[in-house]
């Protein structure tokens, strides 16, 4: 009768953390400790696996894809003959739509976290936009692909692909043509709304992590909220928006079903001249390597992915020295 | 005492700043400043568009699709065949394809979810501040491998491991290597989010149950456990999420075969391989088969959006504030 009224009681307010203790465990002293060290035991188990997981994974494609990696891997094309592919064009297709990528996401992606951290007043409007976001960021990166192929690849079938409107002379590398079909430019701008998300909730957080105290001591001299901003906040939370801005771009350089949606060739000899041209991607190359059952191509997608992972790692690399820089130089 | 600092910095850049200002009129700067403002207000608007013009796209591309004579909405949402490229009759039901998107998602989430909060139980509650230290950045690492490599890994280790050590019947595609690589690539998001929302409870709470003699299991399953179990159940719903939309891992490694199985060693097709199967293969643009990937795409973007809003009200609702 007694237990039952606490039980009662308890669902109604919340519990001390000894009643919790006092109550759930009616083992010995004893017993519980031999729990408290099968835990662990547990925990120490389940932590091992995640790391040898990571092990297998780099060891086994290590094994698998070494053996193929050389210079001239980098420099060729993708061939029929597996001994003479190589890399060449989705590894340019990924730093040319990587570079899209970032020229086009940082500042969109900065300037909301700026609007929304230091322009808006707490209102339903920055409220519904903050929760757009937040929704966006769930979105299957496939979906943002049929996006990228309806919005930029055919530009919702206003314009006839067939006879393109063009600007320019195709030897500028900033040829363009209305739709942009699946050029550089139609796979960097579909890149862009998939991290776009990733760049502004981590821009925020680095302006958030300005002190209120630097923006109250620019305003109270009669800066605008803009010279405030640009002068003070912005190169105060620099470091923190690279960071973010370089993780975003990791992310998208990994990417490849967004790129596939695009309908890109699948079977690419040349380099990206200007932001019409075909290419492919690391990633896409992979998947496709991955999918011959034939002997020789499972070696080039294991030595493909070596490539991906150390272009990957010297981005991160890359991140932390610019924090550092940027980090002395602001004292 | 170095805020202090900061502030004189910070004041003597923006007294620079308006010096340079003064040589303008007020006029000009109100313009300027709400130039920028307007530009800004652009760029946020442009995430709104995003949203708005998905959801366009696949409203309208599905209804092209139900309004086709060979499809009936009954079926598509009631039919357990799915058969829209082979044979005679085409036939456009679902569900094969939602289940073969929960058989992988459940074995993803069966292996990730307990294995992830375990991790960040240790990583949060009894790790030295040594081992954790190593542990963070290899999975951040773990983060930050490109899906394709988990594809790849599932189809030349994972699934020949099965099929020499478990069981003959696993094919080169079977839902278990695929739904078991998925696990490994949300894992990581399990196991860090859920350790951030561990490590935002007080410290209090933790040395008041330590003073009532409870152990480090005690504490860390009856007190902490339950005081983050907002940011815990956001966690799981994130990473369930991340692994129904996953898209490289399943085109490599589950199949491409739809079929209503239960059976982790078949091969089975998810939402998003059916749609790599469309969009690489030579389906015509304005075919049948091209359409009905759009309100695949509808579907599985209804699936996740509401799996997110769910996450976001469940970490609002049931967030315990402790101050």
């Amino acid at each position: 009768m007694h237990s039952l009224g606490a039980r009662t009681q308890s669902s109604t307010r919340t519990r001390t953390p000894g009643e919790i203790v006092a109550a759930a465990t009616p083992t010995s002293q004893a017993g519980r400790r031999i729990v408290d060290r099968a835990f662990l035991g547990v925990c120490i188990a389940f932590t091992a696996l995640a790391v040898l997981l990571l092990v297998v994974l780099v060891v086994s494609i290590w094994q698998d894809g070494h053996a193929r990696l050389s210079w001239q891997f980098l420099s060729s094309f993708a061939s029929r003959k597996t001994e003479e592919a190589g890399v060449r064009a989705p590894l340019w297709g990924s730093i040319w739509v990587c570079v899209i990528c970032a020229v086009a996401a940082l500042p969109i992606g900065v300037g909301t976290a700026i609007y929304l951290e230091e322009f808006s007043k707490r209102s339903r409007f920055r409220s519904f936009i903050q929760l757009n976001i937040a929704n966006l960021a769930g979105v299957p990166s496939i979906v943002y692909g049929i996006l990228g192929l309806t919005a930029f690849a055919r530009a919702f079938g206003t314009a006839n692909s067939e006879s393109p409107i063009t600007f320019g002379q195709p030897e500028s590398f900033f040829y363009l043509q209305l739709p942009f079909g699946h050029g550089v430019l139609a796979g960097g701008l579909t890149l862009m709304l998939v991290v776009l998300p990733i760049v502004i909730v981590s821009s925020q957080e680095a302006l958030r992590t300005v002190p209120g105290s630097l923006r109250t001591a620019s305003l109270a001299l009669g800066a605008t909220q803009w010279q405030t901003t640009w002068n003070i906040t912005l190169p105060a939370s620099i470091p923190m928006i690279m960071t973010g801005g370089i993780l975003a771009m990791s992310r998208a350089i990994g990417e490849a079903a967004p790129i596939l949606v695009l309908g890109v060739p699948l079977f690419i000899r040349s380099t990206p001249t200007n932001l019409m041209s075909d290419f492919t991607v690391l990633p896409l190359q992979i998947y496709n390597w991955s999918m011959r059952q034939q002997s020789g191509f499972h070696e080039l997608a294991a030595a493909g992915i070596i490539v991906l992972l150390a272009v990957l790692l010297t981005l991160n690399a890359l991140a932390v020295i610019i924090r550092h820089r940027l980090q002395r130089a602001n004292g | 005492m170095s805020n202090v600092a900061e502030i004189s910095t910070a004041t003597s850049r923006a007294a620079a700043a308006n010096n340079r200002g003064t040589a303008r009129s007020r006029a000009a700067r109100i313009g300027t400043e709400r130039v920028i403002r307007g530009s800004l207000l652009a760029c946020a608007l442009l995430s709104i568009a995003t949203t708005f013009t998905i959801l366009a796209i696949l409203l309208v591309q599905s209804a092209s699709f139900f309004a086709m004579p060979q499809v009936s909405a009954w079926e598509f949402f009631t039919g357990t065949t799915w058969a829209p490229l082979l044979g005679e009759e085409k036939h456009f039901g679902i569900w094969p394809l939602i289940a073969g998107t929960l058989l992988v998602t459940s074995i993803a989430a069966a292996f990730a979810l307990p294995v992830g909060l375990v991790v960040a139980i240790y990583l949060s509650e009894y790790a030295p501040s040594r081992v954790r230290s190593i542990l963070k950045p290899i999975l951040e690492v773990l983060a930050g491998i490109p899906t394709v490599v988990y594809g790849f890994f599932a189809l030349a280790v994972i699934t020949p491991f099965l099929h020499d050590h478990v069981s003959e019947s696993f094919g080169t595609f079977n839902a278990l290597g695929a739904g078991l690589a998925v696990g490994i690539m949300i894992l990581p998001i399990v196991a860090s989010l859920s350790e951030d929302s561990l490590r935002a409870v007080p410290r209090s709470l933790r040395d008041a149950a330590f003073a009532m003699g409870g152990t480090r299991f005690d504490v860390s399953t009856k007190v902490v456990v339950p005081a983050a179990l907002s940011g815990i159940v956001a966690s799981w719903l994130l990473a369930i999420t991340r692994a129904i939309g996953e898209t490289m891992i399943v085109a490599l490694a589950a199949g491409g075969l739809a079929s209503m199985t239960l059976n982790p060693a078949d091969e089975v097709q998810t939402m998003t391989a059916y749609m790599v199967q469309i969009f690489t293969g030579d389906a015509p643009a304005y075919g049948i088969e091209y359409k009905s990937s759009f309100a695949v795409a509808t579907i599985l973007f209804v699936i996740t959006l509401s799996l997110t809003v769910v996450g976001n009200l469940f970490l609002r609702a049931f967030r315990e504030e402790y101050e």
